[in-house]
């Protein structure tokens, strides 16, 4: 699908995510953490390590990737794969900024909401 | 029988190293009094040019201090200076009044920095650099900024530059010859040092006279002119254009002084009783200003003082230059000559300039530029005047080279001779550092450079002595080479942490940016170590940052492996009631909480409790007064007791209460790793104290201090630091030594990991022998708490970080659609 014809669901204002943090948007099928990094980009990705499950919400956010807190896996923000040694991905839903509102991708929240 | 008297007129590094030699050698020979003309214990001069660059602190290059001269028995008055010997009546006398008769004395005055005789010399902001005063004033010019023009392309006028430099001044450094330490170094050496300079964006002008230093108007210096009437503004000027032996007293006295004052090979003086080395004096002809020939006169002199007949018969000097990131040797004398040949070798890319002078198949001269690991070898090679025809075609790529395939570096020191010199600041062999580290069984950096001082002063011969620790212990020695804190620094923690507080850094970005780090935003591993940093080095001051915080310390609980979280509330030395068990039950059925445990530290765990439902969970407990119980933080977690006086029938002091007494003063605070404490009432220590970060056991007479003990990874008895006798002594010891941690520790690091890197016996110089840095930390320490004990529970149940326990949206499937 061309992305600027993409349905977009508002989740919150940027403001409402702290820089270097995330925040949880809950969907019926999961979680999914929304990123903001230090320059105001914004990322979500499923909120579940490939690896035991870990929260990736809960890790440190530092450039644009993120350190599960359960045992340090790295995962690039923009791609969902992990870094270094490590090997796995997490599901990427789109994300953008309009107008201090953030915006994730309907049909990546849709198919998140149907496994 | 009273004890002969030694004065000694002068307190520098010569005198330092020629007492220590005495006391090694011949203890309780002398009642020792010296006169200081500065007001301050002995410290080393070579560092002052890290102090001037921020990379060291004043405290970092003490050599003696107060405790040792009280050790020593030595009679030290500062800022006493000596204004007349009268040696009829064998006494000196200092300006302020202080009288003190001497059987031996030594004159050791060192020298002053030459002032050229320039008009304007006298304005304010015209300094030199000689002394700590001196570092002070130009660290006070660098604040204000502007430009600072230094005079003298040597050695001290290159490290002043550069310092000066890196505190943010810019820099203008003059040099009358046409290439910069033109007596260390030959034309090609020098060029590529004016080029190192100039790439740091230092000026460098050579074949510079000064003609006048020019007022700005007010008594300050404005500019500098030189002689070809080119004007440079200047804020400060700082003249580094030599050192001339300081002889004011000695001529006064009627000693014979030439352009020093005069000594023998017995280092006496022209009256047999007064004896003069260092930098005031003349020997055979020669005046030194480096310190590898003062140690050597130190050692003869302290042999004769003591009764025996040791010669000094010279020295030759080997020249370091203490630029961070520039590396530089030169030894010996490297002039042409018909009857000279040179060996010469050049990497231009990677910076690389080697040449060695040979002289009847004997190496006379070296100098390295860029690659300098092989210049104590050439040292050695050329004081003993070694015939290196066998090895002349490879001889110029160094040890290594020598016979046959590259030796990996550890065989290279392994093929050192026991005489060859390691430190040339300190003037140690081999054979004496591998000797010291198995008779005092030496396993640490910090052990080697106690009972040796190699590598204590100026440090470029670590790796050397490391190579040495590893050659002699083999796998028992861990090298201590530093780790890079993570993959987004070169820097280790140490580095860190010194840099932290000299160059003023208070926050993260800060950091990154004046570190150099190598990744835009750090790494989980640093982000959270820097954040520690800056909380504990910057209390008042730094906004904590708690995106740098590990998940735990952001939500004030433990995250479990289902991504759930467990809560400890604080059971002060773990003490509790049935109205606080009571309310644990309640919130337990109220939030059905699904375990409960207790803990190894006397306390209640509460586990699998979901992240939203943790403000609720705290008001609850709130309400029946109960606070965090930091179970979840890099900070003090818990403080075990038994019931001690209070009930046992074996208990000596009431350990309940000090345990409590404890916890009530230290809760909240942050440390590099977590801290456990026990207080045991008896020495049956029912309490387990003896395997705690800190633990006290009580006995009869008072209180027994612990501290590094381990019961985790690693299985690890306490180290007594000490016995006091009352609850205040007691707490002010633990506290201290939990600051010291707090200052140095690596983040992550616990406290027996720490000490053990430090030496325990550190630890209980700086805690238990020296009441005023005991009482220096204990006061840190209440000052940080100022702001560190708040219940980060009751701030949560009020509302803070509220965006921390809640989503951000609840997506319903019709919208997604």
């Amino acid at each position: 699908m061309n992305a600027e014809n993409r349905n977009w669901v508002a989740v919150g204002a940027l403001d409402d995510i702290p820089r270097q943090g995330a925040r949880v948007v809950k969907t019926l099928a999961g979680c999914i953490a929304v990123f903001r990094t230090a320059d105001d980009e914004v990322y979500a990705l499923d909120d579940r390590c490939p690896h035991k499950g870990g929260p990736l919400s809960q890790g440190i956010v530092h450039g644009a990737s993120v350190t599960c807190p359960l045992h340090n896996w790295v995962f690039d923000l923009a791609t969902g794969l992990a870094r270094g040694a490590d090997e796995g991905s997490v599901a990427v839903t789109a994300a953008k900024v309009e107008g201090g509102q953030v915006l994730l991708a309907a049909d990546d929240l849709a198919r998140a909401a149907r496994p | 029988m009273t004890k002969p008297k030694l004065v000694i007129v002068g307190n520098g590094m010569a005198p330092g190293r020629m007492l220590e030699f005495l006391f090694d050698n011949s203890p309780d020979t002398f009642d020792v009094t010296i006169f200081n003309a500065e007001p301050r214990v002995n410290y080393n001069r070579l560092m002052l040019s890290p102090v001037l660059s921020g990379e060291k602190c004043y405290d970092d290059i003490i050599t003696h201090g107060n405790d040792w001269y009280a050790q020593h028995n030595v009679t030290l008055h500062k800022g006493a200076k000596v204004s007349m010997i009268d040696r009829a009546a064998k006494t000196v006398t200092s300006e302020n009044g202080l009288t003190a008769a001497y059987d031996k004395l030594v004159v050791a005055t060192g020298s002053n920095p030459f002032i050229i005789p320039l008009p304007g010399k006298e304005l304010d902001g015209v300094l030199t650099y000689r002394d700590l005063e001196d570092v002070e004033k130009m660290l006070d010019a660098a604040q204000r900024g502007g430009r600072a023009v230094v005079i003298g392309g040597g050695l001290l006028g290159l490290e002043a530059a550069a310092g000066l430099k890196m505190q943010g001044m810019d820099v203008t450094l003059l040099h009358l010859m046409p290439t910069l330490m033109e007596r260390q170094l030959d034309p090609a050496a020098g060029h590529l040092l004016a080029e190192e300079f100039k790439r740091r964006g230092i000026d460098v002008l050579l074949k510079a006279n000064s003609h006048e230093i020019l007022d700005d108007g007010t008594g300050r210096v404005g500019a500098v002119r030189l002689d070809d009437g080119t004007k440079i503004t200047a804020n400060i000027v700082v003249m580094a254009v030599g050192i001339r032996p300081a002889t004011t007293l000695a001529q006064a006295t009627g000693l014979e002084v030439n352009r020093g004052i005069v000594v023998g090979d017995d280092m006496r003086t022209s009256d047999p009783d007064i004896f003069a080395l260092g930098e005031c004096v003349e020997h055979r002809g020669t005046c030194y200003g480096l310190v590898a020939p003062l140690y050597d006169m130190a050692e003869v002199l302290a042999d004769n003082l003591a009764g025996g007949h040791s010669a000094y018969t010279g020295s030759i000097t080997a020249t370091k230059l203490k630029v961070t990131g520039v590396d530089l040797y030169s030894a010996g004398d490297f002039a042409e000559g018909d009857d000279r040949e040179e060996i010469v070798l050049r990497d231009a890319a990677a910076g690389v300039y080697k040449r060695l002078v040979l002289k009847e198949d004997r190496i006379v001269g070296a100098v390295l530029y860029g690659e300098t690991a092989d210049g104590p070898w050439f040292f050695d090679l050329l004081k003993k005047r070694a015939d290196v025809s066998e090895m002349r075609d490879t001889l110029i790529f160094g040890q290594a080279y020598q016979g046959g395939a590259p030796l990996d570096p550890t065989a290279a020191v392994a093929a050192l001779p026991d005489d060859a010199e390691i430190c040339g600041c300190n003037g140690v062999c081999k054979g004496k550092i591998t000797k010291t580290i198995t008779e005092k069984g030496l396993t640490s950096l910090d052990g080697v450079r106690a009972h040796t001082k190699a590598s204590a002063s100026c440090g470029t011969c670590t790796g050397l002595v490391e190579q040495l620790m590893q050659l002699t212990l083999g796998d028992a020695y861990n090298p201590a080479a530093v780790q890079p804190m993570c993959g987004c620094t070169q820097l280790g923690h140490d580095d860190v942490r010194r840099l932290i507080k000299s160059k003023g850094l208070k926050t993260i970005p800060d950091v990154m940016q004046q570190l150099e780090w190598s990744s835009s935003g750090g790494c989980a591993k640093c982000r959270p170590a820097l954040n520690y940093y800056l909380v504990s080095d910057w209390p008042d001051e730094y906004a904590d940052d708690y995106q740098s915080r590990f998940i735990n310390e952001r939500a004030h609980a433990n995250i479990q492996k289902d991504g759930t979280y467990s809560v400890v509330p604080r059971m002060w030395g773990g003490m509790t009631s049935s109205t606080e068990l009571r309310a644990i039950a309640d919130v337990v059925d109220k939030f059905e909480i699904p375990a409960v445990k207790v803990t190894g530290g006397q306390r209640i765990d509460m586990l699998g409790i979901r992240k939203e439902d943790l403000p609720a969970v705290w008001a609850d407990l709130g309400k029946a007064g109960f606070v965090s119980g930091h179970a979840y933080a890099k900070g003090l977690r818990t403080v075990k007791t038994c019931v001690g006086t209070n009930w046992c029938r074996f208990g000596t002091q009431d350990s309940t209460g000090l345990g409590v007494r404890i916890e009530k003063f230290m809760w909240g605070s942050w440390t590099p790793a977590k801290v456990k404490m026990a207080v045991s009432g008896c020495p049956r220590n029912c309490a387990e104290a003896t395997c705690k970060d800190v633990g006290v056991v009580c006995v009869d007479g008072g209180f027994e201090i612990h501290f590094a003990g381990a019961a985790g990874l690693d299985i690890k008895g306490t180290e007594v630091l000490g016995l006091v006798k009352t609850e205040d002594e007691a707490l002010e010891h633990i506290v201290a030594v939990v600051q010291m941690y707090r200052e140095q520790g690596h983040y992550l690091e616990r406290i027996y990991k720490w000490a053990r890197r430090i030496g325990y016996d550190e630890v209980r110089r700086q805690i238990v022998d020296d009441a005023g840095r005991r009482a220096a930390y204990f006061d840190r320490f209440v000052f940080s708490q100022k702001f560190a004990q708040v219940d980060p529970w009751s701030e949560r149940v009020s509302g803070k970080d509220k965006h921390e326990f809640n989503p951000l949206a609840i997506v319903s499937a019709e919208a997604a659609e």
